[in-house]
């Protein structure tokens, strides 16, 4: 009984932890404009599909990495010169269907450089799985959540210690005010799109040896980690990683003990339950009502 | 939700009746419903335009909820494809008369819309994105998983429509009813947007709580409209399975709610007349982007992006107001 607990929690948990990194470019994009990016899963793919390419064609895994994260990152700022930061004045609804159009171009240029098949990433240290107390794990997993807690690590020193993250934390609490003490809010909407991408990147490309990868991956990583950041609270960074882990784990558990068909519909229902009596997400900020 | 999309659509009180949306647009719209088949060639050209007159119906409907309202629905192609599965169940395992299976669909979603929207519209912006979204995709899996019932992933069959003892056959037939059907629910919603409640839903989309200063019930009038577009929404899916045939759960699918989500803002948000606009484009585009194959998908993203990039508010609020001359 412990070790199928200790399974459905591992594989929660490594699920969660790419979520997390998914929720976390929403948050940012989010924080910089205020719209939710729905290209934000379409990151994720190119970086796993891009990796798994490369490697393919014989680059070596660290390479290969670096290059796929790099892909994506001058696809994201490409997309947010082109078609976000002309619209940045548009409203929210608006900027949300040009975020849905930008995922619809990216997965037709994806299924048009790749095809349809399914790409897979080898191991990064071999596909031997490891037993522990009764659960087997997939070394791909600790790589998975030892990534995650990396990224998150290297997030937080940005957001604290650098003049430029702390720039961007100050537009994000009030747009209006960062400008009046010089920052340029372009330049961080711009930037925020890179960070972004990067971090949905390394999700894709630490998730690749597990989850198979196609030109349609995008959207359902794209929906659970907008799931994932309303639950953990919009706007909120350690919001979004609690909600990407909560959300795992209500999957893993969901998957194991109730019905494998009804996983996802499980995860949504709590998701429901918590924002009906909870509509911040855990940590959202109260919001309050503009007269 | 910017403000500024309300105001597209103050009517003028000096306007001659042909000149005002309720009387003259409705009368223009029921005009070329009426004459269209004089450009349509072919049964393919009529299959598409009762596709496109179907999806207005949702589109009108989630108009008044998005656009009028200001209430984001991600979930919306749940109501849809519900009123097509219920109608199909009821009539080809229960036997029950299409004619009244289709209604009993209808009301059923609509009882089931009035009950989740009471908890989900007391949530504003994204997290009431989220909840519609949740709601669409437990639709979605139940439909899929309950094999049983709906046929699984590979959908399942739906009996035809049989109206007063006559089996609606052929594209002529379905063209006329989905034809004035459209002119029908467009009529219907420019008169509730005229009416104390329409005037009562664009209020609370300014600020509920100034709406509520004034004596309006919120929490009320959103749950009717949000209850009516899910209506309209079953209505539109029920009589698109019943004339194809056939339903699968992709009709449930959230592509396909986010789909009926561009349709509106394409169009335009808060213009009646915008959404049917946007309803055909957005039917006609992938239609016409076929030739491209394996482009289709980009092409169609990019031509998302330029549109709303170039005509933020929507294509016919924009055009309406160069035709006033005063851009911008």
């Amino acid at each position: 009984m412990s070790g199928a607990w200790l399974q459905f929690i591992a594989s929660g948990l490594t699920a969660g932890a790419i979520y997390a990194l998914v929720a976390l470019g929403f948050t940012i994009v989010f924080n910089a404009s205020g719209a939710i990016n729905f290209a934000q899963g379409e990151f994720v793919m190119i970086g796993g599909m891009s990796a798994a390419t490369l490697v393919a064609a014989g680059v070596p895994l660290p390479l290969a990495i670096l290059l796929a994260v790099a892909t994506a990152i001058v696809v994201a700022l490409v997309i947010e010169r082109v078609a976000i930061s002309p619209a940045r004045h548009a409203g929210t609804v608006t900027l949300i269907i040009i975020t849905i159009g930008v995922s619809l171009f990216l997965r037709g240029l994806a299924q048009l450089v790749w095809g349809k098949g399914v790409f897979r990433l080898p191991g990064f240290s071999g596909e031997e799985p490891i037993a522990l107390f009764g659960a087997t794990l997939l070394p791909q997993s600790l790589w998975v959540l030892g990534g995650a807690a990396v990224a998150v690590m290297a997030l937080r020193f940005f957001y604290g210690r650098t003049l430029a993250g702390k720039a961007m934390l100050a537009t994000s609490f009030n747009r209006l005010a960062a400008q009046l003490v010089g920052i340029n809010t372009r330049a961080v909407l711009f930037a925020s799109f890179g960070l972004a991408a990067l971090l949905g990147a390394v999700g894709g490309v630490l998730i690749a040896p597990i989850a198979f990868t196609s030109y349609d991956a995008g959207i359902m990583l794209g929906l659970k980690g907008f799931a994932a950041a309303m639950l953990g609270g919009l706007g909120s960074f350690p919001g979004a990683v609690l909600g990407g882990l909560v959300l795992g784990l209500l999957e893993g558990l969901g998957a194991g003990f109730v019905s494998s068909a009804y996983k996802d519909a499980i995860a949504f229902v709590v998701i429901l339950a918590v924002l009906f009596f909870m509509p911040g997400g855990f940590l959202g900020a109260r919001s309050s009502d503009r007269v | 939700m910017p403000a500024a999309a309300t105001a597209s659509e103050v009517p003028a009180p000096a306007r001659a009746w042909f000149a005002r949306p309720r009387s003259g647009g409705t009368l223009l719209l029921a005009a070329l419903v009426v004459l269209a088949p004089l450009a349509l060639p072919n049964a393919y050209a009529y299959e598409i335009a009762i596709q496109i007159a179907l999806n207005a119906v949702v589109c009108v409907g989630l108009n008044l909820l998005i656009g009028y309202a200001g209430q984001i629905s991600l979930g919306h192609a749940g109501f849809f494809a519900l009123g097509g599965y219920a109608s199909a169940i009821l009539a080809s395992r229960y036997g029950v008369p299409v004619w009244l299976a289709l209604p009993g669909a209808c009301a059923g979603v609509g009882a089931l819309a009035y009950v989740l929207g009471r908890p989900t519209l007391r949530l504003k912006g994204h997290p009431l994105a989220m909840a519609t979204l949740g709601l669409g995709v437990i639709i979605s899996i139940t439909l899929t998983t309950e094999d049983k019932w709906t046929g699984g992933p590979d959908g399942m069959q739906v009996p035809p429509l049989v109206l007063f003892g006559l089996t609606v056959q052929g594209e002529h037939a379905w063209y006329w009813i989905t034809g004035a059907l459209l002119v029908g629910t467009v009529w219907l919603a420019l008169n509730l947007i005229d009416s104390p409640n329409g005037r009562a839903l664009r209020a609370l989309h300014g600020s509920e709580v100034a709406a509520q200063t004034l004596g309006i019930d919120c929490a009320r009038f959103k749950l009717q409209v949000f209850t009516l577009s899910a209506v309209l929404a079953a209505l539109a899916g029920a009589l698109t399975a019943h004339y194809a045939g056939f339903i699968t759960p992709a009709k449930a699918s959230f592509l396909h709610s986010v789909e009926l989500v561009i349709m509106v803002v394409f169009g335009g948000m808060a213009s009646v007349f915008g959404a049917v606009v946007g309803a055909a484009v957005m039917t006609l585009l992938p239609q016409v982007l076929t030739v491209l194959k394996d482009y289709e998908m980009m092409v169609f993203g990019a031509v998302l992006v330029a549109t709303m990039v170039l005509f933020p508010q929507g294509l016919v609020p924009t055009v309406s107001r160069w035709w006033r001359g005063r851009p911008q």
